[in-house]
């Protein structure tokens, strides 16, 4: 009896193709809207926080707000790292400033770091050396500089030995970076200089005190235990005022960007899920005016010894064949769409179809025939035969 | 021979407009197997009534009414589907065929709902459109038919259930003369097989093809001698 109501069905659809289309169209957005949706927002996530954790799960990065007249002094770094859950520990002066070379005049981000930072942030080399402690003691002026930096300010990668004016002063390139691939490299000037921290705070005049440094711990599971002894240690050089500092913990980054994403996925999904169900209305009104309009069909079917259950199945399943059917086209249109966003977006982030949507939204369209399908159905199949059979549509 | 269809003092009301229409009013009539009877009335003579109960689309609020030894009380809508189903092939004046479906499809369609088999399924709608001899025209659709055509689909669709009891409403109403003779002459051959056929209308010279004639009239029948 299924299959033979599942063959009416097909034969009622398809014998008034556009309506059966009209119908499904609003099923077919609202499937679309959720599964592109939430796949292209769950997708993102996924790359975000491959590229956030790529940084580094175990960095904490301290900002001074408040130095007490007492600041943070270069020395006070080795204390620091001196404690068992800290590993290591960087300064960071960060200034935008004017570069120059023979080739080109540009605006570069300015770096003041110990060569520890370049381990804390996993930053690789393409040619030429890191920083090293003694350029940091003796104030060299020197520079590690981005790959795209080199690009842009030398019209060359294999930069090591040219020389380039900052804020003035000629500093020698000794360094170049590997090429940051990732999608953070989006956010941010191309052109990086990683030089001494006392000659950045030179440079700039801003002083030896440290507004700002990054610390590691020792591994990524110990990252709340550093992030505790680095808290205990700041609140007792900034005398128990805790909004003197702030620290900001990499991991915990990570989780607040994941909720966040999870309303986004939420809300996105809710949205999409509203015009689902809106698709589920339009296919109980069309089922409404069939049933009406097949009256006397309904009536010839009962003369002839359909039952109530008989003509509610097929009219039920008329229904989840429609709202089935429109699903199968919006997920075959949301692969498509997500292919080319795919397709557009670069290599920069794989969208992917989330399979757990797509569940959704076969599990919700199935949903959507039923509950819009059983009033139809009922009302066909209440239908007195008696009058149903002097119908005259 | 058996009673195939015993009425005994079935009555029928229907409320029209706050007022009480005794479409029936104890209504007696017996008709053996194997018979051909016609029943004539004029409009509002409580025809249409009697003929949804002889169908089993209605049930009487008195009165007795058994169908081949079944007696048929206020059955369920879905007891009612099924010996409608069982017992009776029905052939309405407007042909009543469902327009999607090929000749075929519409023979077929009250076996599927009975739930024989595929291979017998095929067999009986075969013996069917044989017995109206439309075998050659079995993949048409209705509107593909002449009104005659259409109606030996009926009557095949009828028939496919071997029923008790063929129920004829106007059979001949929508046709021209000769396709209404051709009508009818199939109807004798299905009584020689056989068959108990009613046959219910409101022309005299269809009426009197019968073997026997009952009258209706404000909703009481009568034999015509």
């Amino acid at each position: 009896m299924f299959v033979q109501s599942l063959k009416m069905a097909m034969k009622a659809i398809s014998g008034n193709k556009m309506r059966s289309f009209l119908t499904m169209l609003g099923v077919i957005i609202g499937v679309i809207a959720l599964v592109v949706l939430v796949s292209l927002v769950s997708s993102a996530t996924d790359s975000i926080t491959d590229q956030v954790s790529s940084l580094g799960n175990n960095l904490l990065s301290v900002s001074i707000m408040d130095d007490k007249e007492n600041p943070l002094k270069l020395s006070e770094m080795s204390d620091i790292s001196g404690d068992g859950e800290i590993d290591l520990v960087s300064p960071l002066a960060q200034a935008n400033s004017a570069v120059k070379t023979g080739y080109a005049d540009e605006t570069a981000t300015v770096y003041g770091i110990y060569p520890s930072y370049f381990e804390i942030q996993s930053l690789a080399l393409d040619s030429g050396r890191m920083l090293k402690t003694a350029d940091v003691e003796n104030s060299c002026y020197v520079a590690v500089i981005s790959y795209k930096g080199a690009e842009k300010m030398f019209g060359k990668t294999d930069a090591v030995g040219e020389k380039i004016t900052v804020g003035g002063r000629s500093i020698m390139i000794v360094g170049v970076l590997q090429e940051d691939e990732s999608m953070m490299s989006m956010f941010g000037s191309d052109i990086s200089l990683y030089m001494p921290y006392t000659v950045v705070t030179r440079i700039t005049g801003q002083g030896t005190a440290v507004n700002s440094f990054y610390a590691s711990s020792v591994n990524t599971e110990s990252m709340d235990d550093a992030e505790t002894a680095l808290e205990n240690m700041m609140l007792k050089r900034f005398k128990g005022d805790s909004d003197a500092y702030s620290i900001v913990n990499q991991s915990s980054l990570m989780d607040t960007m994941s909720s966040i994403t999870g309303i986004l996925t939420v809300l996105l999904g809710g949205i999409a899920a509203i015009s689902l169900l809106v698709g589920g209305i339009g296919i109980m009104n069309i089922m409404l005016v069939s049933v009406t309009e097949r009256t006397r069909e309904i009536g010839i079917r009962k003369a002839i010894g359909a039952g109530h259950g008989t003509i509610m199945l097929q009219f039920i399943i008329e229904a989840l064949v429609l709202s089935l059917l429109g699903c199968a086209i919006g997920i075959a249109l949301s692969w498509g769409i997500i292919e080319l966003v795919t397709l557009v977006a670069g290599d920069t982030i794989t969208f992917t179809m989330s399979a757990s949507v797509v569940g959704i939204a076969v599990a919700f369209s199935v949903g959507i025939g039923l509950i819009f399908g059983i009033y139809p159905a009922r009302k066909a199949a209440k239908k007195n035969p008696i009058e149903a059979l002097r119908y005259d549509g | 021979m058996n009673e195939m269809i015993v009425m005994n003092e079935v009555s029928k009301v229907y409320t029209i407009g706050g007022e009480n229409v005794h479409a029936l009013n104890k209504a007696s009539l017996s008709i053996r197997d194997g018979e051909f009877v016609s029943i004539i009335g004029p409009s509002g003579s409580g025809k249409s009534t009697l003929m949804n109960i002889i169908g089993c689309l209605d049930t009487p609020d008195s009165g007795e009414y058994v169908l081949d030894g079944q007696s048929i009380r206020a059955y369920s809508e879905k007891q009612l589907a099924k010996i409608r189903n069982k017992k009776i092939g029905f052939v309405f004046q407007s042909f009543n065929l469902l327009a999607k479906l090929t000749a075929e499809e519409n023979v077929e369609l009250p076996l599927i709902y009975q739930g024989t088999g595929y291979s017998e399924r095929k067999k009986r709608v075969q013996e069917a459109l044989e017995r109206v001899e439309l075998t050659a025209r079995r993949h048409h659709k209705p509107t593909e038919l002449s009104g005659g055509q259409q109606q030996r689909v009926a009557v095949a669709r009828a028939l496919v259930t071997r029923p008790s009891l063929l129920l004829a409403d106007e059979p001949t109403g929508n046709l021209d003369s000769k396709t209404s003779v051709e009508i009818i002459r199939l109807f004798h051959e299905l009584h020689k097989s056989g068959n108990t056929i009613v046959l219910i209308t409101h022309d005299n010279e269809v009426a009197k093809q019968a073997k026997r004639i009952l009258h209706i009239n404000d909703g009481k029948v009568t034999e015509v001698a």
